[in-house]
């Protein structure tokens, strides 16, 4: 199908942006890369009446490293953070998650920061984000600038902490030293396809000793579920492949996945249960 | 609210300029071909799956269904009417997907020449599985898709000028049809 009519904006600054959005929120919609957004329009599942195309702006792509943490700007493409070369386990985590988005001509035009906005269930991207604790940055014209913690940005599905006139502007992730171990890992039918369960962890080990450990699970619920059942599992014990087992069979018993077309609840535990060690390298 | 009218877009499509007024809701797949006359860019699924409108947008393969034409004013458009190298020579994938048989009814064609041509353009080297991973952006419901990799395999030798992977036209391919190894 075809989108209903809209007005189109296109401004060369945040702020003229803002000032749009600020306008009429309710019914103006921004527009990054439209990998999901200009789907729902052509299905008319959204009709916003105002567009604001943030593609002309410039400075809001990109990553940089700011004390000991990655800030990645939102309008970054999916396909950059593929191919960054950012080292350690936070580029391999990145790297990884962003080969699962899509296709390559998804990647190529869809962004991280509209990803986050749009808070599918199946995001990787908003999987990252719980993962790790980020913190998202959001602008309005009215209030200027404030920061939010992943844990109370995601909401339920497709909802967001954000406010109809905010627009997501960069999101923090902690780099991660070497004594980190991080990784995802997703099982879909095709090449592609949304993940049915997909499972990111990040584990820290000093000394043969697991000091800090992080689960967040995907499709399982609404938003990203991090699993404190499989965290303390690990936390404070030797790192061996028999605790990988343990603490994924506790998320398993911890989620309470939904039942679908694509797998029921029990099917969903028992990829909980075989991802987790593989998003920590073990088959 | 009032309906938005047309505004002019400026698109350079395979290294022509054209000069079209277009409603935004236009997406650029419905300009190039209702309004830039190239009718070689199809529309499959229209939300961004089968990827039968895939086009190179200032060199990147992106979703012409996914993209509104006022979004690519000023860029350089490539769609397959700009693949072949003139009337009577086709670009080497296209050579390729004739003489490996990567095509049947042809509606998902467009998508995957320009995919295969742009990515093995940008990525000489690329291994059989990185190439299988990008070719698996598209749906093709005909072929079982078997010969479009073998098609796309064959035209990076033509496309590297390695003269074993020139299509010479005896390859077994109706044999080989499912005895490809995943």
């Amino acid at each position: 199908m075809k989108p209903s009519p809209f007005e189109y904006v296109a401004p060369t600054s945040m702020e003229e942006a803002l000032a749009v959005l600020a306008g009429d929120p309710d019914e103006t919609k921004v527009l990054a890369g439209g990998q999901s957004l200009v789907p729902m329009m052509n299905f008319r599942l959204a009709r916003p009446e105002r567009l604001v195309d943030i593609n002309r702006i410039p400075g809001i792509a990109g990553t940089d490293v700011v004390a000991d943490r990655l800030v990645i700007r939102t309008r970054t493409r999916h396909l950059a953070l593929q191919n960054t070369s950012l080292p350690g386990p936070l580029g391999h985590l990145l790297r990884h998650a962003a080969a699962k988005v899509g296709h390559l001509p998804i990647r190529t035009r869809g962004t991280f920061g509209g990803s986050l906005a749009h808070c599918d269930a199946a995001s990787e991207w908003c999987l990252v984000a719980s993962l790790l604790d980020a913190d998202i940055t959001a602008e309005s014209q009215a209030r200027g600038s404030r920061t939010i913690a992943a844990a109370d940005f995601f909401r339920s599905i497709f909802t967001t902490a954000l406010e109809p006139d905010e627009i997501l502007t960069s999101v923090s992730l902690p780099l991660l030293d070497d004594s980190w171990t991080a990784g995802i890992a997703e099982f879909a039918r095709r090449a592609g396809d949304f993940g049915i369960v997909t499972a990111t962890a990040a584990v820290q080990v000093v000394d043969g000793t697991v000091t800090e450990a992080r689960v967040s699970l995907g499709g399982v619920g609404e938003v990203p579920f991090r699993s404190v059942a499989a965290e303390s599992t690990m936390r404070g014990e030797a790192w061996t492949t028999d605790l990988i087992t343990a603490a994924a069979q506790a998320a398993a018993e911890e989620v309470d996945p939904p039942s679908d077309i694509h797998g029921d609840a029990a099917y969903r535990r028992d990829l909980v249960r075989a991802l987790l060690p593989r998003a920590l390298g073990r088959p | 609210m009032s309906i938005p009218s047309a505004v002019p877009v400026r698109l350079y499509v395979n290294g022509d300029r054209y000069d079209v007024s277009v409603e935004p809701r236009r997406t650029l797949a419905d300009a190039l071909r209702e309004d830039c006359g190239l009718t070689g860019t199809h529309l499959g699924c229209e939300h961004g799956v089968c990827g039968a409108c895939t086009v190179l947008v200032d060199g990147q393969p992106m979703r012409s269904c996914l993209m509104f034409a006022v979004q690519a004013e000023g860029s350089s458009v490539r769609t397959v009417e700009g693949l072949a190298i003139d009337d009577t020579t086709l670009h080497p994938v296209q050579q390729a997907f004739w003489e490996h048989h990567g095509l049947q009814c042809g509606f998902c064609t467009p998508g995957f020449l320009t995919l295969a041509a742009g990515y093995l353009e940008e990525h000489p080297d690329a291994g059989e599985a990185e190439l299988r991973d990008v070719l698996s952006s598209n749906l093709c419901r005909c072929t079982g898709y078997q010969n479009i990799v073998k098609a796309t395999l064959a035209a990076q030798q033509a496309m590297n000028g390695d003269p074993d992977g020139d299509t010479d036209g005896d390859t077994d391919t109706d044999a080989d049809v499912g005895g490809e190894p995943a």
